[in-house]
C-alpha cells in the first residue's frame, strides 16, 4: 500500500461541517436551508467518489493534521475499508436528505433547522470515522457522532423521547468511556494507535488474559453502536426519533459505524493471528450468532413497524460481525458486502414506514390491512427489500449472505452456516405477515390509490431499485465487491 | 525591562489594587477600567515572560538585589510562567464580564470589589512566582484574605460562608506555616532552589517529615482536597456571581500548583512516594473527591452549588495526576489545571448571565425558554459542559486521556475505574441541565409564557467572555500536544520517564 498526501479526505469530512453555519443562518428560509443540505450532500458524495480509483489501485490518500497527543496525530486516511463505508454513508445521505424534506414538511415538524444542522454534523462525524487513520482520531469522531445524534433522537421533545434520549446517552457515553480505557491500554502495550492491516497489537506477545480482557473492552466500546446483545436495547428505544433519522442513522450511519468499528478492531487492531491465538474469533462469533437469532426472534413480537425494523437491524448488524469473526476471505467479503446490502435494504424499509406514517398516520402492523393497494409504490419497494433481507435472490441481501455462507464453510464453522439459514427463515417469518396483510386483506375505509409526497416516494423507489441492481450486478458502479475482496485480502493476507 | 519581568507582573497588579480605591473615591466609574488596564498589562507581561522562558529558559530575579538564600527570589520558569498566563488569561475575561454583573448585584460595592479582585490576583501570581517558602506563605495569605472578602460580598448567607472559609483557610495557612518553620529549623534556608540541595541530608529527620506532612495538609485545605473541601460549596454558592467566577477557576488551582512544586520538585517524588506514602494518600483522597464530589453534584438543585461540588471532583482529577507522580500524570494534572480553569470560568460566567437576566439559577425552574431567550449563553454552557464530561476534541477530554494513560502505565486499574465513573456521573448532572434548558416545556406559571420566548440575551460584555472561553476549549483541546511539547515537557525532571 502506497501512502499519498492529499487533502481530499479532509474536505470530505468538512463538506457537511461547513454547511452547518449556513443552515443555521438561513433558518428563516426553508428552501435556501435545504439547498445547503443538498449541496453539502452532493459535494460530499463527489469527493468520496473521487477517492475510489486510488483506493482500488492500492494508494491510500492521507491527511495529517495537528498532533492531539504526543506521537498520535489527528489524521485521516482513505483506505479501501474507509472508502467503502464512506461511499455508503454519503451516497445514502443524498436520498435521505431528499426524503427528510418531504417528511419534515409533510408532518410540519418544529425545529427543522436544528434537525438539518445535527444531521449534517452526524455525517461529518461518520465520514470522519470512516477515514480515521488511528484509534484516537476514531474515538474523537465516534464521540462527536454520539453527541450529534442526541438532538435527533429527542427531536419530538416528549417525555418518551427524553427517556429514550437518556437511555441512548447512558449506553453510548459508557461505551465511549470504556473505549478510552481500551485505547490507553493499547497505547501502553503497542506505543502506537495507528490502524494497521493485520493488527497493530500483533507481535507484542500479549498474554491470553490481557488479550481477552482488552478485546472485551473494545467490544463493549464498539458493540453498543453495533447493537450486539446485550448492548442493544437503546436501538429499539431510539425509534422514537423521526423516521429519516431512523433510516439513515439507525440503519446506516450510527449502527454501521459500530460494525465498522468491529471490522477495524478485528482486522486492524488485533488482527487474524491474535484473534485465532486467543480464541477471540469464537467469542465474537458466538456473540454475533446469539444476537442474530435473538434479534430475529424478538422481531416477531413487535406490532410497531419501526420497532420491528429495529430488531431486524439488530440481527442483521451481527451478520457483519459474524463475517468479521469468521476470519475467512469469503466471510469478511460477505460481512462487508452486507454493510452495503443491509444499508440499501433497511433504509428502504424505514423510508416505507415513514411514508406510511406521513400519509396515513399509521405505525402499527395491525393497521396495515390492504395497504398494498392504497400505496402500491411504497409497498412494492417494501416487499422487494423485505424479501432481500430474507436472502431471496436477486436482491443484494442474497449476495452478501451467499458470501457469508461460503465464508462459514471456508472457516469450517458449519454451525455459522446453520445460524444464517435459520435467520433467513426467521426473517421471512416476520416479514411475511406484513406482506400478507398488505396484499391479501381488504382495506378499511381508506381505499383508493394515493401515495405519499413524491419527495418521499422517489427516494424509496430508488433505494429499492439500487438493492435489486446490486443484487444482480454486485460490482456495478462503485465496485463494492472489488473493494470488499481487496480489504479482506489486505487484512487476512498479511497475517503470518 | 525584560530583566524585570518576574517582578513586573505582581507589581502592576499591586499598583492597580492601590490606585483603584483612591481613584474610586473620586468616581465609581473609574474602578472597572483601571482593573481592566492593570489585568491586561500584567497579562501582557505574563505572556512576554512565557515567551522568554520558552525561547531562552528560566529567569531568576533577586528582589532588591539581595542574593538568595538571604534575599527573596522570584522565579519565572516553565511551570510558573505557564501558571501566570493561565491565571491572568482566565481573569481578564472574568473581569470584563464582572462589571455589569456586580453593578446589578451589589451596586454599592463596585469599587472595593475590583480592588479586592486585583489583590487576589496579586496573591495568586505571587504564590506562583516566588521561589521562597515563607514568601509563598505571605502571598497565600494575601490571596486568602482577598478571597474571604470576595466571598463576603454576596447574598445574605455569604458572611457565614466567608467566616467558615476564613476559619478553615486560616487553619490551613497555619499548618503550612508550621511546616515551613520546622523545615527552616532543620535546614536554615527558605529558598526552594537551595532546599533542593539541602533536604536530602535531613529529610529523614522527624521535624522535616512532620513539616512536610503539615505543609501538605495545609495546602490540601486551600486546594479543597477531599475531605478538606467543606468550606468550598458554601463559599462558591453564596458569593456574588462575579466573585465566584473569579475564585472558582483560579483559587484552588494555585494551591494545586503549590502541591506540585513542593511535593514533586522541592522535595522529590521518591521521597513523597516511597518514604512517606504521601502520594498514595493523595491518590486515595483524589478517589474520594472524584466520587463524592460527583455524586453530591448530582444531588444539587442550584446551578452554582452543583458547579461547586463538581469543582471538588475536578480537584480530585488534578490531585490524582499529582499523586501518580509520573510524567504522564503530571501532564494530565497540568492540563487539567488549565482546562478546568477555562471550563469552570465559562460555566460560572453563564450562571452569572442567568442570574442577571432570568433572576435565578435554580435547576428546578429551568425550561426551554432559557435557550430561546439566551441562545448564545446556552451554547457556551453546552460547550463547557461537554468539555467537562470529556467529549473529544474539547480540552476536558485530553486531560482525562493523559490521566487514564498515566493510570494504565502504573497498572492503577482502580484509578482507571474511578476516572471512568467520575466522567459518567458528570455526564448525568450536566446532561440533566442541558436537557432542561433545551427541551423541558415551560412550567405552567399561569401568566407570561408567550413573552418569555422573546430574546433576552445577556449584554455583549457578558457574552463575549463566555464565547471566548468556550472557543478556547476547542483550541486548547486541538493544540494540547503543542502545549505539552512547548511548556509542560521542559518542566519534567530529567530523571523521570521521558515524555512520550
Amino acid at each position: 500500500m502506497e501512502l499519498v498526501h492529499s487533502s481530499i479526505p479532509l474536505y470530505a469530512v468538512f463538506a457537511s461541517l461547513f454547511a452547518i453555519p449556513l443552515i443555521l443562518l438561513s433558518s428563516r428560509h426553508p428552501d435556501l436551508r435545504e439547498m445547503w443540505t443538498m449541496l453539502a450532500a452532493l459535494t460530499k458524495f463527489v469527493l468520496v467518489i473521487s477517492l475510489l480509483p486510488d483506493a482500488l489501485a492500492g494508494r491510500i490518500l492521507t491527511t495529517d493534521l495537528v498532533d492531539i497527543s504526543p506521537g498520535v496525530s489527528l489524521s485521516l486516511a482513505a483506505d479501501p475499508l474507509g472508502v467503502f463505508f464512506a461511499l455508503i454513508a454519503s451516497g445514502l445521505w443524498i436520498l435521505t436528505s431528499l426524503y427528510s424534506i418531504g417528511y419534515m414538511r409533510g408532518l410540519r415538524e418544529k425545529k427543522q433547522t436544528r434537525y438539518f444542522a445535527s444531521f449534517a454534523l452526524c455525517l461529518s462525524a461518520t465520514i470522519g470515522i470512516a477515514f480515521s487513520a488511528n484509534l484516537l482520531t476514531f474515538l474523537v469522531f465516534y464521540e462527536i457522532l454520539t453527541i450529534a445524534t442526541y438532538p435527533l433522537v429527542i427531536h419530538k421533545g416528549s417525555l418518551a423521547a427524553l427517556q429514550a434520549g437518556r437511555k441512548y446517552l447512558v449506553y453510548t457515553l459508557s461505551a465511549g468511556v470504556i473505549l478510552i480505557i481500551a485505547l490507553a491500554w493499547t497505547h501502553q502495550i503497542a506505543g502506537s494507535l495507528d490502524f494497521k492491516a493485520g493488527g497493530l497489537l500483533d507481535g507484542f506477545g500479549l498474554q491470553a488474559g490481557t488479550a481477552v480482557f482488552l478485546f472485551v473492552l473494545f467490544l463493549a466500546g464498539v458493540g453498543v453502536k453495533s447493537a450486539i446483545m446485550p448492548l442493544h436495547s437503546w436501538l429499539p428505544a431510539a425509534m422514537i426519533a423521526p423516521t429519516p433519522v431512523s433510516a439513515l442513522l439507525h440503519a446506516v450511519a450510527v449502527v454501521k459505524s459500530g460494525v465498522f468499528g468491529v471490522m477495524r478492531v478485528v482486522g486492524f487492531v488485533f488482527g487474524p493471528v491474535l484473534m485465532r491465538e486467543h480464541g477471540l474469533d469464537f467469542l465474537l462469533a458466538a456473540a454475533a450468532a446469539i444476537t442474530i437469532l435473538l434479534g430475529s426472534l424478538l422481531a416477531f413480537r413487535q406490532d410497531n413497524l419501526k420497532r420491528l425494523l429495529a430488531y431486524s437491524t439488530i440481527g442483521h448488524l451481527s451478520y457483519v460481525v459474524l463475517g468479521a469473526a469468521l476470519l475467512s476471505s469469503a466471510g469478511m467479503t460477505g460481512g462487508l458486502m452486507h454493510i452495503a446490502a443491509h444499508a440499501t435494504m433497511k433504509i428502504t424499509l424505514f423510508f416505507c414506514a415513514g411514508a406510511i406514517y406521513v400519509h396515513l398516520r399509521k405505525e402499527n402492523i395491525s393497521e396495515l390491512d390492504g395497504i398494498g393497494k392504497t400505496m402500491p409504490w411504497t409497498m412494492g419497494a417494501f416487499t422487494v427489500t423485505a424479501l432481500g433481507l430474507a436472502g431471496i435472490p436477486p436482491v443484494n441481501g442474497f449476495v452478501s449472505k451467499w458470501f457469508l455462507g461460503l465464508g462459514a464453510i471456508e472457516a469450517d464453522h458449519l454451525w455459522a452456516l446453520a445460524v444464517l439459514l435459520v435467520s433467513g427463515l426467521l426473517n421471512a417469518g416476520y416479514f411475511a405477515p406484513i406482506i400478507y396483510r398488505a396484499y391479501f386483506r381488504t382495506p378499511g375505509k381508506n381505499s383508493g390509490t394515493s401515495e405519499a409526497p413524491a419527495m418521499m416516494v422517489a427516494p424509496l423507489v430508488i433505494t429499492a431499485l439500487l438493492s435489486a441492481a446490486l443484487g444482480i450486478l454486485p460490482n456495478a458502479g462503485v465496485h463494492f465487491h472489488d473493494l470488499a475482496t481487496l480489504i479482506a485480502s489486505t487484512v487476512l493476507g498479511s497475517g503470518r | 525591562m525584560e530583566r524585570h519581568l518576574p517582578v513586573l507582573i505582581p507589581l502592576t497588579l499591586l499598583t492597580t489594587a492601590v490606585v483603584i480605591p483612591l481613584a474610586g473615591g473620586m468616581s465609581k466609574r473609574l474602578a472597572h477600567p483601571l482593573a481592566m488596564v492593570g489585568t491586561f498589562l500584567s497579562l501582557v507581561f505574563a505572556i512576554w515572560g512565557l515567551a522568554r522562558v520558552l525561547l531562552e529558559g528560566p529567569m531568576r530575579y533577586h528582589l532588591g538585589g539581595w542574593i538568595p538564600p538571604i534575599g527573596i527570589e522570584l522565579v519565572l520558569d516553565h511551570l510558573s510562567s505557564m501558571m501566570t498566563v493561565i491565571i491572568l488569561g482566565v481573569a481578564l475575561p472574568v473581569l470584563i464580564h464582572a462589571r455589569k454583573s456586580i453593578e446589578a448585584e451589589h451596586p454599592e460595592q463596585v469599587v472595593p470589589f475590583f480592588g479586592i479582585c486585583l489583590l487576589l490576583l496579586l496573591g495568586l501570581t505571587g504564590i506562583v512566582l516566588t521561589g521562597d517558602l515563607f514568601n509563598l506563605y505571605v502571598f497565600l495569605e494575601i490571596s486568602s484574605l482577598a478571597g474571604y472578602a470576595l466571598v463576603a460580598v454576596g447574598d445574605r448567607q455569604a458572611p457565614v460562608a466567608a467566616f467558615r472559609y476564613l476559619i478553615l483557610g486560616t487553619a490551613g495557612a497555619t499548618f503550612y506555616l508550621l511546616g515551613v518553620g520546622l523545615v527552616f529549623m532543620m535546614t536554615g534556608s527558605l529558598n526552594m532552589a537551595d532546599l533542593v540541595g539541602l533536604l536530602p541530608h535531613v529529610q529523614d529527620s522527624p521535624p522535616v517529615i512532620v513539616g512536610f506532612v503539615l505543609m501538605v495538609i495545609g495546602i490540601g485545605l486551600k486546594m479543597a482536597l477531599f475531605p478538606l473541601h467543606v468550606w468550598l460549596p458554601d463559599a462558591y454558592t453564596h458569593a456574588s456571581s462575579a466573585g465566584s467566577s473569579l475564585l472558582a477557576p483560579l483559587g484552588t488551582k494555585v494551591a494545586a500548583y503549590v502541591l506540585i512544586r513542593l511535593a514533586l520538585f522541592v522535595f522529590s517524588r521518591e521521597y513523597a512516594r516511597e518514604e512517606l506514602i504521601v502520594l498514595d494518600v493523595i491518590v486515595w483522597l483524589a478517589f474520594g473527591g472524584i466520587i463524592a464530589g460527583s455524586i453530591l453534584a448530582v444531588a444539587q438543585t442550584e446551578m452554582k452549588r452543583m458547579l461547586a461540588y463538581s469543582s471538588v471532583a475536578q480537584i480530585g482529577y488534578i490531585a490524582l495526576g499529582i499523586g501518580l507522580g509520573s510524567t504522564l500524570g503530571l501532564i494530565g494534572a497540568m492540563l487539567h489545571i488549565m482546562n478546568h480553569a477555562v471550563m469552570k470560568g465559562a460555566l460560572f460566567l453563564v450562571a452569572g448571565n442567568l442570574r442577571l437576566k432570568i433572576g435565578h439559577s435554580d435547576l428546578d425552574r429551568f425550561d426551554y425558554s432559557i435557550q430561546q431567550q439566551m441562545p448564545w449563553s446556552t451554547a457556551g454552557f453546552s460547550v463547557a459542559a461537554l468539555s467537562m464530561v470529556g467529549i473529544p476534541p474539547l480540552a476536558g477530554f485530553f486531560s482525562k486521556w493523559y490521566l487514564v494513560l498515566a493510570s494504565v502505565e502504573q497498572n492503577a486499574w482502580s484509578a482507571v475505574a474511578v476516572i471512568a465513573l467520575g466522567s459518567l456521573i458528570s455526564a448525568v448532572y450536566f446532561f440533566r441541565v442541558l436537557e432542561r434548558v433545551y427541551l423541558r416545556p415551560p412550567l405552567a406559571m399561569g401568566t407570561a409564557t408567550v413573552s418569555q420566548t422573546a430574546s433576552n440575551e445577556a449584554p455583549l460584555s457578558m457574552l463575549i467572555p463566555v464565547i471566548a472561553l468556550s472557543v478556547g476549549l476547542i483550541v486548547l483541546g486541538l493544540l494540547n500536544a503543542v502545549i505539552i511539547d512547548a511548556a509542560i515537557a521542559p518542566l519534567i525532571p530529567a530523571r523521570w520517564e521521558k515524555v512520550p
